[in-house]
């Protein structure tokens, strides 16, 4: 079912969607948002998109199977956890960078980075192939 | 065709890249050998679960040293062939991944000072072994013998934890040092026994000791240089280490001696014996590797320097010449096609490099003068004879064993190498030097050691003993030792060995009637076994898992209802007054509170699914606001946004399923969920009243507010919480999302491939 309205209005949605979903994510130390919550939005952004153009629009626009999404995710989140064993701290230790100027900038970052993507990955899996089957 | 040829040939060289990691390793342990001769030992001290004494500390001991010696060096040879074995297999980048993680952990192993760590690694070579002898995952027989492997020293890996625990419970510590030190005391402590039991069923799985043996064969599934790293150079001879290294700590005993020196002579005289009657040239070295392995545990169980001194030896004997011959086994079949005996003969003339190699390896494993293998049973009849238990039995069985593994050497080099050419095909040629380099090394080696065996004693061996036998006696390697009872025995063992030889057609009918019926054999229990569990498991599922969702749940909330109810019914529920709580609620809680409800009576009544999800949605949205209401902004946006998800996932699932039935359950049923729902929600209130009502420990909020923007950068708890002071958790968690999304996948198509 093709409907001209839900495919305008989504073109213009997705993309807000998912900015707000990376806002959410950059915001989350200070503010509500973070990782998980981030992931679901931009989740939803997507399940908006199968809804109004199909999963193989999505799988285009996707480029990289959201199994690997999901393992890029986890991927990030294990390397946040390695990255402090070189400097001889404990396992997922965080390591902060604070500039002068702008906000500090830690291995927290790059685990909620890599929590977005690998819950974003596994939604998504679902999702599309739901949608195909 | 130029171009494809040159692509071959960038293949077979594939290998020596990654042996520049094992070459680096072997460098590096060599440049500590002078150092470990003059009695120097070299700590690394490395953190890792302090708060369990779980330490990474490192340890190069003579005893170490020598694994390292040998596993790197195995490594690096094995490397290389392996990239003309392969040649363009598809996997072969997972091969060389697979063999070089089992490379490092076996490393590892050798070299961490502490028991649990060493379990770890013990395991981490286990799984490693389990996916390379599964390499051609394709074929049926190499997942079943894989899964053999995998369970049979996996068992034993857990009962050896338990042996580790055990002993960290006798002396308050897992780390050999500190365990060497109270040896005395241990040995004399009522747990002894049970911990001694743990560790020698670990030890003996791994090592392939009868009863345990029948694995090893069946491993021969995987690609042959893997043969020739796991199963005759390194992992198998993990065990062997492990022995050596408590042999401080436990060995001595009488409970000790009699264990390894029957144990090992009976796998010893098995596998000498079985490996009489195989066609198949793996499976012949399998056996062969099996005798090896019982002459070492049986030495070890002795307690004199010689003893020792001799299984350290046949140790290293046996690593060169045992690794040669896979490889050239390897070979072989490479280049021919079969490694079935019949059908070979003659292969000397075609493959004069690689019948080099065979012959310095082969005539290493019989023993002639001036190999290796000479000085090796040379030393073992010295120590045979001075065993402090059974040293008539212990010299009987080496004798006879020995002549056995004399035989088998002569049918490998006379039957395969020697005599008119028998091959199944053409013609076969010489193969490519990275296949015959590394076994004419090896069998190298073996000459050099044998014609100065002084160097080889007084650097590796003397300080590999004298890290687990701290004596002055030490006994000095000799290409001769002169006219004695162990020469004696070396010329009878040639005998015997010539002798059976001659009889090798009636040994190996006798052999093959007695494999058709076996009197005992242990591989039927273990598959007997592994009947009964599947079987055992099938029933069980039929009962627990029968696929009911309501059933479960119902199941789920009785239990949570009895396991949580029945304790805070006994202790006294301490209910607040509910009248001031009642008093402070808002006008808005009220309102939601209602909307809920009455959502929740249309999920009741609901006849379509469709009705029923908007309900529960409305009842979570509600529940959101409540959070939100509270001051919880972060609980609230996650819950809302997993009840717009729900929504969506389950609309998609809906327009899958057929109608509700009707009617949806029976009367009976229906006053059942009821019970349970009752019973469910009541506790839940009850247990929030009653925890709302009390005074809460408020330390570890109090810890998380006070360093979640001191120390970790941030003002949101929650998010701090998540990324960072507990991030472990959320990174376990994390893994669970994946794999859920992965099993839905795997459902969602129904057992059919999902790759689009």
């Amino acid at each position: 079912m093709q409907s001209v309205i839900l495919s305008t209005a989504t073109r213009l949605l997705v993309g807000l969607i998912l900015v707000f979903a990376v806002y959410l994510l950059w915001r989350g130390h200070h503010l509500p948002g973070g990782g998980f919550a981030a992931a679901l939005v931009a989740a939803t952004g997507f399940a908006l998109f199968v809804l109004a153009e199909g999963p193989a629009a999505v799988r285009r626009a996707l480029r990289a199977d959201p199994r690997q999404i999901t393992a890029a995710g986890l991927a990030m989140a294990l390397a946040a956890g390695i990255l402090p064993l070189l400097w001889a701290e404990p396992f997922l230790t965080g390591l902060w960078w604070t500039p002068e100027a702008g906000p500090a900038l830690g291995t927290p970052l790059i685990f909620d980075a890599g929590v977005f993507l690998a819950v974003l990955g596994a939604v998504l899996t679902l999702v599309l192939a739901l949608e195909e089957h | 065709m130029a171009a494809h040829s040159a692509h071959r040939h960038a293949d077979a060289r594939a290998g020596w890249l990654p042996a520049l990691l094992p070459l680096a390793i072997f460098l590096a342990a060599a440049a500590r050998v002078p150092a470990s001769a003059a009695g120097a030992q070299r700590v690394v001290v490395l953190d890792w679960v302090p708060s369990l004494g779980v330490s990474l500390n490192l340890n190069v001991d003579g005893l170490s040293l020598l694994f390292v010696l040998i596993v790197s060096f195995v490594g690096a040879v094995v490397f290389v062939f392996c990239g003309v074995y392969l040649g363009g297999h598809p996997h072969r980048l997972r091969f060389y991944a697979l063999l070089s993680a089992f490379m490092l952990s076996m490393l590892a192993l050798v070299l961490v000072d502490n028991l649990v760590a060493l379990f770890v690694f013990w395991e981490l070579t286990t799984l490693t072994s389990y996916l390379l002898i599964g390499f051609e995952h394709d074929q049926a027989a190499a997942r079943a013998n894989a899964r053999q492997a995998l369970l049979v020293t996996g068992a034993g890996g857990l009962v050896l934890l338990v042996g580790i625990l055990l002993l960290g419970r006798m002396a308050g510590s897992t780390d050999v040092s500190a365990l060497v030190a109270r040896g005395q005391a241990l040995r004399a402590h009522p747990l002894y026994l049970p911990a001694l039991v743990c560790i020698l069923v670990g030890a003996l799985t791994k090592s392939a000791q009868f009863p345990f043996h029948f694995w090893l064969p069946n491993a021969m599934a995987a690609p042959t240089p893997i043969s020739a790293f796991l199963h005759s150079a390194t992992m198998v001879k993990a065990g062997i280490y492990l022995m050596a290294r408590l042999h401080p700590v436990l060995g001595g005993t009488a409970a000790w001696m009699g264990t390894l020196v029957v144990v090992g002579a009976i796998t010893a005289l098995l596998g000498a014996f079985l490996a009489m009657g195989q066609k198949d040239l793996k499976r012949l070295l399998a056996y062969t590797t099996i005798m090896a392995l019982g002459i070492m545990t049986m030495f070890l169980g002795g307690r004199t320097t010689p003893t020792l001194t001799a299984a350290m030896t046949f140790l290293m004997v046996h690593a060169l010449y045992k690794s040669a011959l896979f490889l050239v086994v390897g070979t072989i079949d490479h280049q021919t096609g079969s490694r079935h005996l019949p059908d070979l003969g003659g292969l000397g003339r075609a493959m004069p490099l690689t019948g080099l190699a065979a012959a310095a390896a082969a005539l290493s494993m019989a023993g002639f003068p001036l190999f290796f293998g000479f000085v090796g049973k040379e030393i073992m009849y010295k120590g045979a004879l001075t065993e402090d238990l059974f040293p008539d039995f212990a010299t009987l069985a080496a004798l006879v064993s020995n002549a056995l593994m004399t035989a088998v050497a002569a049918i490998l080099l006379l039957r395969v190498f020697a005599g008119r050419l028998r091959v199944p095909g053409d013609t076969p040629r010489e193969a490519g030097a990275g296949m015959w380099l590394g076994p004419l090394m090896l069998g190298g080696l073996g000459i050099f050691f044998g014609v100065c065996p002084d160097w080889v004693g007084r650097h590796l061996i003397e300080p590999a003993v004298l890290a687990f036998h701290p004596q002055a006696d030490q006994i000095h390697l000799k290409r001769f030792f002169g006219f004695n009872e162990a020469l004696l025995l070396s010329v009878v063992t040639l005998v015997f060995g010539a002798l059976a030889y001659a009889g090798r057609g009636a040994l190996a009918r006798l052999i093959g009637a007695l494999e058709q019926r076996p009197p005992f054999s242990p591989e039927r229990i273990y598959a007997r076994l592994l009947e009964f569990t599947a079987v055992f498991a099938a029933h069980h599922t039929r009962i627990v898992q029968n696929g009911s969702l309501q059933r479960y749940l119902a199941v789920i909330f009785m239990a949570v209802v009895a396991g949580a109810g029945i304790p805070a019914l006994r202790a006294g529920f301490n209910l607040p007054a509910i009248d001031p709580i009642l008093e402070t609620l808002a006008l808005v809680e009220i309102l939601l509170v209602a909307l809920m409800s009455a959502a929740l009576a249309v999920v009741v009544a609901a006849r379509t699914r469709l009705l029923a999800v908007c309900g529960l949605g409305v009842v979570g949205a509600g529940s959101a606001m409540i959070f939100l209401w509270h001051g919880a902004p972060d609980v609230a946006l996650t819950q809302l946004l997993v009840e717009t998800l729900t929504v969506i996932i389950v609309a998609l699932v809906l327009l899958r399923l057929p109608p509700l039935p009707r009617p949806l359950s029976s009367p009976g049923r229906r006053v059942l969920n009821a019970a349970v729902a009752l019973a469910a929600g009541t506790l839940v209130a009850g247990l929030l009243l009653a925890v709302g009502g009390s005074e809460l420990d408020r330390s570890v909020t109090a810890y998380y507010e006070a360093y979640s923007y001191t120390k970790a950068h941030g003002r949101n708890i929650v998010n701090v919480i998540l990324v960072d002071f507990r991030s472990f958790d959320t990174l376990g968690e994390i893994v669970v999302v994946a794999v859920a999304g992965l099993a839905g996948l795997a459902l969602i198509c129904g057992g059919k491939p999902c790759n689009r």
